[in-house]
Order: structure tokens, then C-alpha cells, then sequence
């Protein structure tokens, strides 16, 4: 295997969809939440501990060779509102496009084939790491870089937040980046034993309830 | 591209990825992709519009949108008729139309191949991105041609000034001839300009919301579609 | 978890005599159907501090109050009610005041634990009173729910993050629905000092009651509820209800206190009157 393969695969440019997306950033910045640098932080440090925290575990069980059908339904179970779900199995198919053009597998297509519509994003950037020879650990530190990554995009793109402050933000999450892998990794180890109830399912509610309240608005920049 | 044949043999199943694969996943061949780009009000959507009213009785014709604001340009389309609701999709873009277009063309491609499952074998798929910039180019892998508009109230220097779109596109639409006498834009020396910039690549002057405004394009989409349809591949 | 530990107990939780620390209790309920289609309790057994009530019932359903005996959970404790509604059973199950969770006199975690299994053509309602996590506690809370193909299940939980001008304990929360063997609701909370986040924007940016409204019921297999978003009236609460990946409503709402949690659940009107 080759570690470079995680800068790939962790590049923002990684053509997989997630430009047009940001991650709860927009409803937040609509309602004033997200209003600077300290303010950007704090919510990225709040998904990063909810739902960055479940999709790096699902990342991570993925890529050590766990059931993606059975992360899947997991996904599912842990993602309760249908405009989350929805983003999710796209932006998974659209991973999926991506990463078997660039890291083709068996396992790549049965996924693919199982679930045309797609997989929860997570899983499928888990077996994508996992094609690409990269393991549990390397799957959700991408997940969890792209989960402040594309709110702190994102907020720069909305509020002409100064690109030098967003970038400070992601460098002062590393802490939490590497808390919420380490977290992430050791739940996914569990998963043979005790099943996909080992996995995070920490839940954000207001992620939650603006990601329905964002996608009903009639005018929006983002996806989600 | 010998190594895909490599691993279509080790991988039966796999999906195309790109423009570059012209047949679909059960062999058929594709419906043509013609991309639409150019800078915010030369007329992409009005020319999209006038081309699905001259075509859609000769052709079976499907739409994608890039929006800048979730699906304005899809509304407009749907409010003028120019088409059945169900053979226009909009592409949310995240702010970035050339992106989507350009650098990640994933929910495009995944756009075109759900229009062709759901409404069944399409001649032409026309991709519009929102208004951009003069860099804004359609990628390879999205489009088999691509058309350049711009509008000569938009300054009669843009042909002098080239880039990507105004050099490469494989047809140069210059709009709003109209217009000319009242902007003071000089048509024939923006010919002159594309002329030097694009060499033998054509340029067709168009008033689009004219009577007949859209036939030289319209022509044009037909030549490609006689290219395409006799498979160079 | 990535949880640290809980700051110092308050001075006043030492007033618990040392008899109530460590105390380990379980209440077992289970209703089933006699022949008349009417549910009784064969078994109603109250432990410690969770005392069972029956309250009469006017009609086939068997009605359960639990009365919470004495301020628990406090650290240490290891609280667990079981309930079963046996097959075409209909067990209805309330509290008659809000749970607290109070510091203890040792800095332990404490534990509540419901388990409840719902049969073939089963209703089950759990629906307590709110859970308050009070200034210096460290509670876990988990609700597991096994359902039957044909059960349904109507439950409702409520969370509110210290009493009235005070801060909150610390409240770690799972709450996980099988139905017919595959998981359709698995879900994790953890408020309170030493959880990173937890007060971010992205979570619940100063609201300090949170309520779940679950609704689990066959018939929405063919009829899903629509999504629907809600805000309060007179604040700044909001609520959100959705069709789960399966036959189940569920509502979300926060607010700033748990009367708001309440009417957003209530305003939601998810149909449970079968």
C-alpha cells in the first residue's frame, strides 16, 4: 500500500460531490450561528463530535473489511431525518463513481451493485480506503477532515470569511480530529465481536432539524 | 486507454465513468452531451430554451441544469414548457458552476445517466452551466461539445480577450446581434477577433429571441448529432 | 466515550446516607391478553426506588404509573425497569413526577437502564416524565426497544439540562429500536462538562431541553409520515418530524426549557390513537 493514497483520497479536489455541500454550514450561517473564525469553530467542533464522530466509525469498520450492507442499514438506523439520509446515499454514489475509477475493487462493485442508488458516503469512502490499501485509521481521519473541511468551504463561500481564519480553524480542530479517529477506530475494532451496535451514534439535533428546515428552503447556494 | 480495457475484462460490471466511454452500461449508445456555458446573462438558458422548442419534435431531448441559486435556471425552463418536467434535472453546485461542470463532474454524470434511465434512449442531452466567468470550460469526461455564449452588450473586446471558453469551445456563440447598434459594439471586428483566436473553430452571431434566432445553433447541434450518431468509435 | 471525569459533587449530596449509594434495583412489568382481548399484569414488581402503580383503565389497556420513590438516580446507583407487552397485549406506562439525577457521594457514574420488548400485535407506550441531569451528576441512560414485525410502540423522552438556573450534570443517553431483527433507530447523546461540543451551534446552541417523540407502527410502512418542521410559538424552540428508514415517526424538537420540548411534541400530532 501506499500512505500517499490517503492525500488523495482526503483531497478536497477528490471529485466525489462534496463542493456542493456544507454540511449544515448554510443553515447555520442563515440563522447567525456561524457569524466568524471563533463561531465556525465552535460548530465544526460540535459535528465533529456527533456526526463525524459516527461516520468516521462506519469509515473505519468499512475499511477493515467489515459487512458494508450491514453499515449500511447502521447508517440508516443512526441517521434519522430523510434529508440527511438522502444527502448521504448521493454523495455515496457519487464516491462511488469516483473511487472505483481510481481505486477499482470486487468489493468496490458489489457495493455498487447491491445499492445502485448508493451507499451511505461513509461506508463507501471506507471501502474506497480500503481498495486503495489504506486501513481503519486512515478511513476516518479522512472522514473526519472532511466533516469540519466542507462547513469551514463552505463558510468562506458565504460569508467571505477570510480563507486565512477558515484554515486556522481546521489546523486548531486537529486535537479533536484525532480524539474523534482514535474514538472512531476503537469502535470499529469491536464491530466483529459485538456487531454495528459498537459504533458511534452520537446525534447532533440541530443538525438534525436544519437539515429538514434547509431543505425545504425554495433558495438555497448549497445542497445541504 | 488500454488499462480500462484490463479492467472491464477483471470487472464486468463496471459503470462508465465518463464522456470518454460512449456506449451505456447495456451496450446502447449514449444520447450526445452538449455543454452550455458563458458569462451570467449572454443567454445560455434562452438559447437551451430555443433549441428544445426547434428540436424536441425531431428529437428526444433532456436537460441538465448548474444552478448558482438551487434550481432558477430548471424553474425557467419548466415555467416556459419548454419541455416535459420530467426531462429537466437541476444540479446544485454549492456556489461553484464550474466546478461542477469542470473540476467535479460526478453530480452531472450522475444527473445525465438518471435522466436516460428513467425517460428510456435519449438523442441529446444539453448541460447549461449558470453564469460564469471566461475560464468556465465543460470537462471531457461531462460533454462531447461544447458551446461558448456570450453577447456583444456584454463588450465587443470579449472575442479579443479569449480564454478558455471563447478559444476552445467548439462553437462560439455570439448573441443579441440586435443589440449592436445601441451598445456600439462592432460585429465585425469581434469576427475578426474570434477569427484569430479560435482559427477554423465556428462562430455563429445570433439574435436568439429573433425569429428563426436559434437555427444557425440549431443547425450546428445537428451536424454534431450526425458525427455522433455515425460513431467515429 | 470520550468523556472526562465529572467535576466535584456538590456539597449537598452528602446528606445521602450511605444505605442509598450503590443501590441496585429492577422493576419488571409485563402485560398479556387474556382471552377477552382486555391486558392484565401477571407480574407488577416495584424494587427500591422505582415503585410500580396499577391506575385503573377504562378501557381493555393496562395502565402502569411509576412513582419515584425517592430522589434517584445518584451516583453509583444502578437503576433498570423491564417491560413486556405479550402478544395483542396493550400496556400503557407513564411517571408520576420527572426523574433527577443528583450528584452522589462518591464522583461514580450512575446508571438507568429500560428495556422493553413489545410482541405481535403489542402496543406499548412509554411515555416518563422528563429526565433532569441536576449540577454535578453523571448519569447514563440507556432505552433499548425490541419490536415484534406487527408491534407498535409510541415513546417519548425528554431531557433537561440542570434545574432552573443551574448548570448541568453530565448526561450520556442511547436509545436503540430493533424491529423484526434490524436495528431502526440508534441513537447516542451526551451533554453536560467534559463532552466536546456538546453546547456548539451545531448541537444545541444554548437550548437545554431536548424531547423525542418515537411512534414505531406498521401501517406507516404504506403511509409514511410526511416531513414537517415546527417552531414554537412563543420562542425559540424548534422541532422537526421524519419518517425513520422504516415504519416510524419520529420528532425532534429542542428548547430552551421542558415545557417548550413538550408542546413541540405535542403540536406535532403524530396520530396515535389506534
Amino acid at each position: 500500500m501506499s500512505r500517499a493514497a490517503l492525500l488523495v483520497l482526503a483531497d478536497g479536489r477528490f471529485p466525489a460531490g462534496g463542493h456542493a455541500h456544507s454540511g449544515g454550514a448554510e443553515p447555520a450561517v442563515a440563522a447567525g450561528r456561524i457569524r466568524d473564525g471563533g463561531s465556525l469553530e465552535e460548530f465544526c467542533r460540535g459535528r465533529l463530535h456527533t456526526a463525524g464522530l459516527v461516520a468516521a466509525g462506519l469509515a473505519a469498520a468499512a475499511a477493515a473489511g467489515c459487512d458494508p450492507l450491514a453499515l449500511d442499514e447502521a447508517a440508516d438506523a443512526r441517521t434519522p431525518v430523510p434529508a440527511l439520509r438522502t444527502t448521504a446515499r448521493r454523495l455515496g454514489r457519487q464516491m462511488m463513481r469516483a473511487a472505483r475509477a481510481t481505486w477499482p475493487s470486487p468489493e468496490l462493485d458489489a457495493l455498487a451493485a447491491a445499492r445502485p442508488r448508493g451507499a451511505h458516503q461513509p461506508v463507501v469512502l471506507g471501502l474506497a480506503a480500503r481498495s486503495a490499501g489504506l486501513g481503519p485509521e486512515d478511513a476516518a481521519y479522512a472522514v473526519a477532515y472532511e466533516t469540519v473541511s466542507g462547513p469551514a468551504t463552505a463558510a468562506v463561500r458565504l460569508l467571505s470569511l477570510d480563507p486565512f481564519d477558515a484554515t486556522a480553524v481546521l489546523a486548531r480542530l486537529a486535537p479533536d480530529m484525532d480524539a474523534v479517529v482514535a474514538e472512531a477506530v476503537a469502535a470499529a475494532a469491536r464491530v466483529p465481536q459485538d456487531g454495528t451496535g459498537a459504533l458511534p451514534a452520537r446525534s447532533a439535533p440541530l443538525l438534525d432539524i436544519t437539515a429538514e428546515q434547509h431543505a425545504a428552503w425554495p433558495v438555497r447556494l448549497f445542497a445541504s | 486507454m488500454h488499462l480500462d480495457h484490463d479492467l472491464d475484462e477483471k470487472f464486468p460490471h463496471r459503470h462508465t465513468y465518463s464522456a470518454a466511454e460512449p456506449k451505456r452500461a447495456d451496450g446502447t449508445r449514449r444520447a450526445l452531451r452538449i455543454g452550455l456555458g458563458g458569462p451570467v446573462g449572454s443567454g445560455k438558458t434562452a438559447t437551451v430554451a430555443a433549441l428544445c422548442r426547434r428540436l424536441r419534435d425531431e428529437l428526444s431531448i433532456a436537460v441538465v441544469t448548474n444552478d448558482i441559486y438551487t434550481r432558477e435556471d430548471a424553474e425557467f425552463l419548466l415555467r416556459e414548457a419548454v419541455l416535459p418536467p420530467e426531462r429537466i434535472t437541476a444540479v446544485e453546485t454549492g456556489a461553484c458552476p464550474h466546478t461542477a461542470i469542470r473540476d467535479d463532474i460526478s453530480a452531472n454524470l450522475e444527473a445525465v445517466e438518471d435522466l436516460e434511465d428513467e425517460i428510456g434512449p435519449l438523442d441529446l442531452v444539453l448541460v447549461e452551466s449558470g453564469g460564469d466567468n471566461l475560464t468556465a470550460t465543460f470537462s471531457k469526461g461531462l460533454v462531447d461539445f461544447q458551446i461558448f455564449v456570450i453577447d456583444v452588450a456584454g463588450g465587443d473586446d470579449i472575442p479579443r480577450k479569449g480564454g478558455p471558453g471563447v478559444t476552445t469551445a467548439d462553437l462560439l456563440v455570439i448573441n443579441k446581434t440586435d443589440l449592436a447598434p445601441y451598445v456600439g459594439s462592432d460585429l465585425e471586428s469581434m469576427a475578426r477577433d474570434a477569427k484569430a483566436q479560435r482559427g477554423d473553430l465556428p462562430v455563429a452571431f445570433t439574435s436568439i429571441k429573433g425569429e428563426n434566432g436559434v437555427a444557425p445553433v440549431a443547425d450546428w447541434v445537428r451536424e454534431c448529432l450526425a458525427k455522433w450518431t455515425a460513431g467515429a468509435a | 466515550m470520550t468523556l472526562a471525569p465529572p467535576p466535584p459533587a456538590p456539597t449537598a449530596s452528602a446528606v445521602v446516607p450511605p444505605a442509598a449509594r450503590q443501590l441496585r434495583a429492577t422493576a419488571r412489568i409485563a402485560a398479556v391478553a387474556d382471552p377477552y382481548g382486555v391486558s392484565r399484569l401477571p407480574v407488577l414488581d416495584g424494587d427500591g426506588p422505582l415503585a410500580l402503580r396499577r391506575l385503573r383503565s377504562h378501557d381493555a389497556a393496562a395502565r402502569v404509573c411509576v412513582v419515584g420513590a425517592m430522589s434517584a438516580p445518584v451516583g453509583g446507583d444502578h437503576l433498570r425497569i423491564e417491560a413486556t407487552a405479550g402478544e395483542r397485549s396493550d400496556l400503557r406506562i407513564t411517571a408520576a413526577a420527572a426523574t433527577i439525577a443528583l450528584p452522589g457521594h462518591h464522583p461514580g457514574t450512575a446508571r438507568y437502564d429500560v428495556a422493553l420488548d413489545v410482541a405481535d400485535g403489542a402496543r406499548l407506550d412509554w411515555l416518563p416524565e422528563p429526565l433532569i441531569s441536576a449540577a454535578g451528576s453523571d448519569l447514563i441512560q440507556t432505552t433499548t426497544v425490541d419490536l415484534a414485525p406487527t408491534a407498535r410502540l409510541v415513546l417519548r423522552e425528554e431531557q433537561v439540562l440542570g434545574r432552573t438556573g443551574e448548570a448541568t450534570g453530565r448526561l450520556a443517553a442511547r436509545l436503540t429500536v430493533r424491529r423484526a431483527g434490524r436495528v431502526l433507530l440508534d441513537q447516542e447523546t451526551a451533554y453536560g462538562p467534559g463532552v466536546p461540543g456538546w453546547d456548539s451551534s451545531a448541537v444545541l446552541a444554548g437550548h437545554r431541553a431536548v424531547g423525542q417523540l418515537l411512534v414505531v407502527d406498521p401501517a406507516f410502512e404504506e403511509q409514511p409520515v410526511p416531513v414537517r418542521t415546527l417552531a414554537a410559538s412563543d420562542g425559540p424552540g424548534q422541532a422537526v418530524i421524519t419518517p425513520l428508514a422504516g415504519p416510524a415517526a419520529l420528532v425532534t424538537a429542542v428548547a430552551p426549557d421542558a415545557l417548550a420540548v413538550r408542546r413541540l411534541l405535542e403540536a406535532a400530532a403524530i396520530p396515535t390513537g389506534w
